[in-house]
């Protein structure tokens, strides 16, 4: 008897508490999405009166930044991938005893706060930093150009931000790869790219899974690296969720916004994961 | 010549490791350098080099009383989310059960659910049962971010465990309890410890539920962010390094007890 009661015992508290603080609030906020001004002024005080259009409303007044939310998070996903996965790489197969010494490496970052590190490349490709003038002097960027206050320094502050994200899952499904399948293709005479193409990559499709999801779901919410590194003309959907909150304090907006976010998400994830034929997430 | 592009085609992905570890690494050694900048001015350029903020971390005004914070509610955090995430992960890495796979949703979701997503939602809830943000719903919701990490990190490690250990220990007369006292536990034991360390990092370094709960609390990546228009004080700067070498130092640790371990 106490054999078939013991997991949902262990499970009731955390299950109580996902309920209480995660579940209840997600309803909470879409009750909130429909609701409209008490006598229509602005009162701060609103009432339900299941007022869809309010998600149209939201999504056609901030549809640029929400393109943007999802233009900006998936380059940042791509270009994560393109440097995460030849470093994953060279620390699977190449890492030797060095291997546990190099994983501490990817994630120690980590550990200076990472808005201390963003701030810190905001200084660096700033106008006092080292990186314009040299740039300028060469001719690569003209005189007027900044790095920073740009979309290229917001996709490049969030693809440095999230690569240990994309790093750690991509190693754990390259280390899992016997090297001794990559020789095999190779004694069927396949050249480095075709053996990358039909062995490697395919055999280490979870870990590209993982990862893209792990950095594509934090990028699309960002709005960090938006407001230390952007200017007003690259805002993303954060930026207005939390300026309706805090400032405006127009609570059915910033909650249409956010369940429109949380949905179109959850939709390309479960797409993208049915087309990559993985489903060992969990 | 021809040896020495021989020699590059054959380290280019050794090359290419030592150029991304830079690339990581270089918001960090700027941090860490401009720890010793004398920036009594401003911490934007460089002025000159000193120990005095190493001396004096608490010299600017607030940052200490944020350290504190944040160290308070990450450690009150890791506490929560550790238990209630190894309790599901025995739960769903231990048993067959009826809804097995919803529980497995319920923890995947918000893994799934952007940061803003969670911190606004929240934040909506506290403030329909009237509740202020400040110190508890902090906590809460770093429980809940936190919660779903420590089940899948635990999860994995109680997966790969080794059936025939248990079946052993029962074989020689160990009751249930027992097993799982002295086999079963101490094999976890590295999982929740890496999850507990994980949920510490991940609750420190939160800003954007936290920005949303905290009211008018104020946590170290909270300071970071308002002070960062002005430019952050060098006390900052060390508090950011000091914090990199200590997890850097108990990472390490931890490798050569496991390997102590594994080889007596």
């Amino acid at each position: 008897m106490t054999k078939i009661r013991t997991p949902y015992l262990l499970l009731l508290p955390g299950m109580v508490f996902l309920l209480t603080f995660f579940i209840l609030p997600l309803i909470n906020l879409a009750q909130t999405s429909t609701q409209t001004p008490v006598g229509g002024g602005d009162t701060g005080q609103y009432e339900q009166t299941l007022r869809f259009q309010n998600y149209f409303d939201a999504f056609i007044e901030n549809r640029e930044q929400f393109g943007r939310s999802f233009l900006y998070a998936t380059s940042a996903t791509v270009l994560a991938l393109l440097i995460a996965y030849p470093l994953a790489y060279a620390i699977a197969f190449k890492g030797g005893k060095y291997k546990n010494f190099m994983l501490v490496l990817v994630i120690a970052p980590f550990f200076t706060s990472f808005l201390l590190r963003t701030v810190a490349w905001k200084q660096i490709l700033g106008e006092e930093g080292f990186v314009v003038q040299p740039l300028r002097t060469l001719g690569i960027i003209s005189e007027s150009t900044t790095l920073t206050s740009s979309a290229f320094a917001v996709v490049a502050g969030m693809t440095y931000n999230f690569l240990p994200f994309m790093t750690l899952p991509l190693y754990a499904s390259i280390d899992r790869i016997d090297p001794r399948t990559l020789e095999a293709s190779g004694d069927l005479y396949a050249n480095g790219f075709t053996t990358f193409r039909k062995v490697t990559l395919p055999l280490s499709m979870p870990g590209v899974v993982a990862g893209t999801l792990l950095t594509f779901i934090p990028a699309a919410g960002d709005y960090v690296n938006a407001a230390i590194l952007g200017s007003p003309t690259t805002k993303m959907l954060g930026n207005v969720i939390e300026s309706r909150y805090f400032r405006i304090v127009d609570y059915p907006t910033a909650a249409a916004l956010s369940f429109t976010l949380m949905i179109s998400i959850l939709i390309l994830v479960t797409f993208y994961v049915r087309k990559a034929g993985t489903e060992e997430l969990v | 010549m021809r040896k020495v592009s021989r020699w590059f085609q054959r380290n280019l992905i050794r090359i290419y490791a030592v150029v991304a570890f830079t690339y990581l690494f270089i918001p960090v050694a700027y941090t860490f350098a401009f720890s010793f900048n004398d920036s009594r001015k401003s911490n934007l350029v460089w002025q000159g080099f000193t120990l005095e903020n190493w001396q004096n971390p608490c010299g600017a005004p607030e940052i200490c009383t944020a350290l504190g914070n944040s160290i308070k509610i990450g450690f009150l955090a890791t506490l929560f989310s550790t238990i209630l995430g190894t309790m599901i992960a025995f739960a769903i890495g231990r048993y067959h059960f009826k809804g097995r796979s919803t529980t497995n949703l319920l923890i995947f979701l918000p893994m799934a659910t952007p940061e803003i997503v969670l911190g606004a939602s929240l934040l909506s809830l506290f403030l329909v049962f009237q509740i202020n943000p400040g110190f508890w719903p902090t906590v809460i919701a770093h429980v809940l971010f936190c919660v779903s990490f420590v089940v899948v990190t635990v999860k994995a490690r109680i997966a790969s465990l080794d059936p025939r250990l248990e079946q052993a220990a029962m074989d020689l007369y160990a009751n249930e309890r027992e097993t799982f006292r002295r086999v079963t536990l101490p094999l976890v034991a590295p999982g929740i410890a890496a999850a507990a360390l994980l949920a510490f990092s991940l609750s420190f370094d939160d800003f954007i539920i936290t920005n949303f709960n905290s009211g008018t609390m104020t946590t170290f990546p909270k300071f970071v962010y308002t002070s960062a228009a002005r430019g952050i004080p060098a006390q900052a700067n060390v508090i950011g390094s000091a914090m990199f070498f200590l997890a850097l130092a108990i990472v390490i640790i931890g490798q050569v007890v496991s390997r102590k371990r594994k080889v007596s």
